[in-house]
């Protein structure tokens, strides 16, 4: 297109193809969030996984936390446009988490305390690219960033990577998550810039 | 599961429009509002932002998001912008873009943190800083059109970083039923009844509404504002369903 603005040049940033289209660089760490960071207790915590048919999978989080561990170093890219390179992070990969669960479904709806749900295919979550992640660069999460646990799917734009989630329901039918249904893409890859609903 | 409705198709709230500086108005030394004209506007919801895109003439593009100041005036759009020392983009709007000039824009976005004129409950707008641009927004969509109460409480550092003063002065004394407070956090006026500091509970339960009254609450500023006054209303009573939060970082 042959519109530019005046007097524009802009800042190149050098991140060897990193970067995915619409994308900048950050080395803070922003929130989005919809409403209040909820608190949730150790004691009380729980995930759980429901299949279509079938029983609940739950585990405390003294049982979520003797599972075999993963230490991942992933880029993650938010749609407010900022992306973050090489984050550290350790949790559960939902493969460990899934082995034993029957399902025939093809996507997920993921819950976290507070209410919040996104969506995403189940093929997503396996294969090593999603984790039930509960450290930070070395540390515990903070509870703005999605402590005790957060969901992390960082080939996907990261409201994806649910905070304080609880579970997934595992669901034969693509069903709208929270930002989903108010506009936003059901899929959210980064390098396809599917930040909205028709891109 | 039905989808919220917002205005404008999909597909024209997607498409990337030219936009032409039309007037720039100085907000506070650090903030000025732009007004931009496109060729087509659906209309847009109290809260909701738009993408600015702005493209070198190499081709280079980068892209943020703006919160929309006030209703739409046909094809024109109000955005507040705060310039951050060192960005690339918010110094080259407040400072260098000149009348006439083109960007894009694309939007309106976010159908969430959105007000809308027919909802009759009791609202609490608390914004730091810029934040308040999007309950600026709300308030002028308010005027003359809804009796819902409002309370705006603005946490700013220093009085000459109170965006809107004047009008809001004007609004709090025209409007009925609007009422708006200041927290100052690094100097208070002279005259002032509270020294400063960031916003604490009893600021809350001054200036805002009793939990009871079950006000819809619209929170806006940095993560740690955001955060805090999130916390204090959820203490105080509030219904964590009742809190809509939005919150930037820099740049």
């Amino acid at each position: 297109m042959s519109l530019f603005t005046r007097g524009f040049h802009g800042r190149r940033s050098d991140d060897d193809g990193r970067l995915p289209p619409g994308q900048y660089l950050t080395d803070d760490f922003p929130v989005l969030s919809a409403g209040p960071t909820p608190q949730v207790p150790l004691d009380r915590w729980a995930f759980t996984v429901r299949p279509e048919s079938g029983e609940a999978h739950t585990w405390s989080w003294a049982e979520l936390t003797a599972l075999p561990t993963e230490s991942v170093t992933v880029d993650i890219h938010c749609v407010t446009r900022w992306s973050k390179l090489e984050t550290q992070w350790r949790g559960v990969s939902l493969d460990t988490l899934l082995e034993d669960v029957e399902t025939a479904a093809d996507f997920a709806l993921v819950h976290s305390y507070g209410g919040y749900t996104t969506n995403l295919p189940l093929e997503d979550l396996l294969d090593g690219k999603a984790w039930v992640a509960f450290e930070y660069d070395g540390d515990e999460l903070a509870a703005e960033h999605g402590g005790p646990a957060r969901l992390l799917v960082p080939h996907l734009y990261f409201w994806k990577s649910a905070k304080w989630v609880r579970g997934l329901d595992l669901l034969l039918h693509d069903e709208p998550g929270f930002w989903e249904q108010l506009g936003y893409h059901d899929y959210g890859d980064p390098w396809r810039e599917q930040r909205y609903q028709g891109d | 599961m039905a989808r919220a409705a917002v205005p404008g198709g999909l597909r024209a709230r997607r498409a990337w429009r030219p936009a032409v500086l039309l007037d720039r108005r100085t907000e506070t030394p650090s903030a000025c509002t732009l007004v931009l004209e496109v060729d087509e506007w659906a209309g847009h919801l109290a809260g909701q932002h738009v993408d600015v895109r702005l493209t070198a003439e190499d081709g280079y593009q980068t892209a943020r998001s703006y919160s929309l100041a006030a209703p739409a005036e046909g094809r024109r759009l109000e955005i507040t912008v705060q310039r951050t020392a060192g960005g690339e983009v918010s110094p080259f709007l407040t400072d260098d873009l000149g009348l006439g000039d083109q960007v894009e824009v694309r939007g309106p976005l976010g159908g969430w943190f959105v007000w809308r004129p027919t909802d009759p409950a009791p609202v609490l707008l608390v914004a730091g800083g810029s934040g308040v641009v999007p309950l600026m927004a709300m308030i002028r969509a308010r005027a003359g059109v809804s009796r819902a109460p409002f309370r705006l409480v603005h946490s700013v550092r220093t009085p000459e970083d109170r965006i809107y003063a004047t009008e809001l002065r004007r609004r709090a004394a025209e409007d009925g039923g609007l009422d708006v407070a200041y927290v100052y956090t690094r100097q208070a006026p002279p005259d002032g009844p509270r020294p400063p500091g960031r916003i604490r509970a009893d600021d809350l339960v001054a200036h805002g509404w009793p939990p009871d009254f079950e006000p819809t609450c619209y929170v806006c500023g940095p993560t740690p504002l955001v955060e805090a006054v999130a916390g204090l209303l959820v203490a105080a009573g509030h219904d964590p369903d009742r809190i809509r939060t939005e919150r930037f970082g820099g740049s």
